[in-house]
């Protein structure tokens, strides 16, 4: 029996082979059929899986993520643990002294971009123009370090390139893990993703339009605030957790420079010029609870509260130039909302909602040293999402999203009361016809279409601009499909 | 216009070559996990475990968790070749044999479901078994399940009937000076080592069923025992033996007493961990300079 079941084994391998080249030869003729001229470059959002762990741990990538890069519950439980499976294994003295803990992720990618109502120089009047890209191109690359210093302390290192290869550190930290011998004291110091039970640099979307959680990112037409609550951020996180991880906190002490380095500016362009770093700190809370259903798996639900505060006013340079580091008059703003993740048999679904106020100084860009004008007022959104994934088995998955974001209360008096409002829909597919212990390869394929009013699209390629009026709906779409693969 | 057929023609057609021949050798992938002659239960914490046949709402029943989980160190087989096998060290437990080192059940006889259980939730301590806690009960149900399926051994056999473990007695330091006595004549430090680093006489030439080499437990390092970390832990580790290693049961040379005995003296060699055993021991030490015989000079009668 054990014999005849290894001969399948090695035929099913030639078999694999064989079918996948069959597929990637029709797919790049398919791809060479329907390529066009392409206009720009845009990048696509980085994500991460760590083999390095699957070499160190001899784990296939399945045992750690749902479909990687997703973390499943033994993956989570593994991070929570600082990387660590627990086994009195996990220092680095036990590993084979040539083991070097780094991963590099790309996504060779074809893909194709379409968003309407744009003004150009050859249509300058509403309602403008459809403006249509593709071509060939690559995502930008993760090349992260990361494992244990010693039992009970982690790293992380994740150096990330865009796709011209201009580097910048998506994430850097050390971790103390179960300090007092408790599980439940774990502490962080440096630059890293909140918390979120849904994980934007770990979710499956790929493309320029679905690449992102609008609701991880938006802000009000008029609005000098810079935080979204995906963008990885600098401070100390406390965390602790049940020994399977059903039972989880986080608090979160943190800059007020959304992530920026050098005190002296975010890592957003600063535009406006008021979105020079802070010099207070921000807070983020989040409590996740796990329940066993029987046979339905095990459903999550996450609540989370992030208070923050942005500064209005700056010294000048001569000339009058925002000088940055020098911000004050700070204004607060708070995110706060409840994300899930159920299971329904093959079915994983993850609900999210956040509720999102900006202080009136912030919601006009406007210096707190200058009187408010008539009408200007907080501005208050709400907004979420309903993800869906259908795992075929470990290595297949279909994926979809419909997300919304909808103004409650305009904070800037110029704007329509639909300005800022989004609905978006992506739907595409993952294959890993590679998923061992060394390497995962991944087909990847994916559409997404957004439909923005009154504001530029929310977009990974940074393609789109403001329409003609504040009113118009921006529809912006994107088909991506590449091979994404890390080792 | 056109643009939008193209992409949605480039998106259908993908999706047709995907499912045309990515379906044909999954289904292959698939079939890598051995078929068994009948499809095995389990039955832990109120919940029955499946190998196979889940339904609808339970797709993930043994035979997913385990291509998901485990085939990359037990193999398709479940004969602890896995593609990593040839990278670790001990080796993945081979499932066709059905020998299990921790249970609450007489040597040479299959353990409990719960014991398996037990053993996937925790984990095995100095080996890359790390602990499946995160997983559902359902989950580690259905794991069980598919484990038991590799071996006709379960369709033949039933499990042994769990030993005993009587309440543990007071802690005293002549219970431990007692179990000192049997450690030394039982003769474990030939393996263990007298201060129980494992560095016996014996314990480089030990091996396990499989010819492998396997080193003894090395007491003053290690947090906890493979089969657990409580007293009561350690007791049925001796009174069960672990199976397929060198452990011998020692049931049938130990009385529940003794056993207690050597339990409370074995804590007393785990320095990393200051026992209450440790410190009692050592206070008694202080007070008795010179009184206690070297061991690991006793002939003894253990193996």
């Amino acid at each position: 029996m054990v014999t005849r079941s290894l001969l399948k084994c090695k035929g099913a391998r030639w078999s694999l082979l064989g079918s996948f080249l069959t597929c990637a030869a029709s797919i790049i003729l398919v791809l060479l059929g329907a390529a066009q001229p392409a206009y720009t470059l845009p990048p696509i959002q980085k994500v991460a899986a760590i083999p390095a762990f699957a070499r160190k741990y001899g784990l296939p990538c399945s045992a750690c993520h749902t479909a990687w890069p997703e973390l499943n519950y033994f993956g989570l439980a593994f991070r929570d643990r600082g990387y660590q499976m627990g086994n009195d294994r996990d220092s680095p003295i036990w590993q084979d002294p040539s083991y070097w803990p780094v991963t590099a992720r790309i996504t060779p990618n074809w893909h194709w971009e379409n968003t309407s109502h744009q003004l150009t120089d050859e249509v300058t009047e509403a309602p403008g123009t459809t403006v249509t890209q593709s071509g060939f191109d690559l995502s930008g690359m993760d090349l992260w370090l990361t494992g244990t210093l010693f039992k009970n302390i982690s790293f992380s290192i994740l150096p990330t390139t865009d796709n011209t290869a201009t580097w910048h550190f998506e994430n850097a930290f050390v971790r103390f893990d179960n300090l007092a011998g408790s599980e439940w004291l774990n502490v962080k110091v440096g630059h890293f993703e909140l918390d979120n039970l849904i994980s934007e640099k770990r979710f499956l979307f790929l493309s320029a339009n679905g690449g992102l959680y609008q609701n991880y990112h938006f802000i009000p037409a008029g609005d000098s605030n810079n935080f979204g609550i995906g963008d990885n951020q600098s401070g100390v996180e406390v965390q602790g957790h049940s020994a399977n991880s059903y039972t989880r906190y986080t608090v979160a002490f943190l800059s007020s420079n959304e992530g920026g380095v050098g005190l002296t500016s975010s890592v957003l362009a600063p535009t406006p010029a008021d979105n020079f770093t802070g010099r207070t700190y921000d807070w983020f809370f989040s409590f996740t609870k796990g329940f066993q259903t029987g046979s339905l798996g095990l459903q999550r639900i996450e609540p989370f509260f992030y208070y923050g505060q942005r500064p209005t006013v700056f010294n000048q340079m001569v000339g009058g130039a925002p000088l940055a580091g020098t911000g004050t008059g700070n204004k607060p703003f708070y995110r706060v909302g409840v994300q899930s993740d159920f299971f329904l048999g093959k079915f994983e679904f993850l609900p999210f909602f956040q509720h999102s106020e900006d202080n009136a100084y912030l919601a006009n860009s406007l210096a707190s040293n200058t009187p408010l004008s008539p009408g200007m007022q907080n501005a208050i959104w709400n907004g979420g999402f309903i993800e869906s994934h259908y795992y075929w088995n470990p290595q297949l998955v279909f994926v979809g999203r419909y997300e919304l974001v909808r103004m409650g209360q305009q904070g800037n008096p110029l704007n329509a009361g639909t300005t800022g409002n989004i609905d978006a829909y992506s739907f595409g597919y993952r294959w890993y016809p590679i998923m061992f212990s060394r390497a995962g390869l991944a087909w990847h394929t994916e559409y997404s279409i957004t439909k923005s009013i009154g504001i530029m699209p929310l977009s990974l390629d940074g393609s789109g601009y403001l329409p003609a009026t504040n009113t118009t709906p921006v529809w912006s779409s994107s088909v991506m499909a590449g091979f994404d693969f890390d080792f | 216009m056109k643009n939008k057929f193209i992409a949605l023609s480039f998106f259908s057609g993908s999706l047709v070559l995907l499912l045309a021949t990515a379906t044909t050798c999954l289904a292959q992938i698939d079939h890598n996990i051995v078929s068994v002659t009948k499809t095995m239960t389990s039955n832990v914490e109120g919940k029955t475990g499946r190998a196979y046949d889940g339904g609808q709402l339970r797709p993930d029943v043994g035979v997913q968790l385990f291509r998901r989980y485990c085939v990359g160190c037990h193999g398709p087989a479940g004969n602890g070749q896995g593609e990593n096998a040839q990278w670790i060290d001990p080796k993945p437990r081979d499932f066709t044999v059905a020998t299990f080192e921790c249970r609450s059940t007489p040597t040479g006889t299959l353990p409990t479901d719960e014991d398996l259980f037990n053993s996937i939730t925790r984990g095995f301590v100095t080996t890359r078994m790390p602990s499946w806690s995160a997983l559902t009960t359902q989950q580690r149900a259905d794991l069980i399940a598919m484990v038991k399926s590799f071996s006709p051994r379960w369709e033949n056999e039933k499990p042994g009937t769990p030993i005993t473990i009587p309440p543990e007695p007071t802690l005293t330091v002549d219970s431990v000076l007692r179990g000192r006595e049997i450690f030394d004549k039982l003769q474990c430090w030939k393996c263990h080592g007298p201060e129980g680093h494992g560095d016996g006489p014996s314990a480089s030439t030990l091996t396990n069923d499989k010819g492998e080499p396997i080193p003894p437990y090395n007491f003053a390092i290690g947090t906890r025992f493979k089969c657990g970390a409580t007293n009561q832990d350690l007791y049925r580790i001796f009174m069960t033996g672990l199976d397929s290693t060198p452990m011998p049961s020692f049931a049938d040379l130990l009385k529940p007493d003794e056993a207690w005995d050597l339990v409370h003296f074995l804590r007393t060699l785990q320095v990393s961990l200051k026992t209450p055993e440790l410190a009692l021991f050592k206070q008694w030490e202080a007070a008795h300079p010179g009184q206690l015989k070297p061991l690991g000079q006793n002939p003894g009668t253990g193996d």
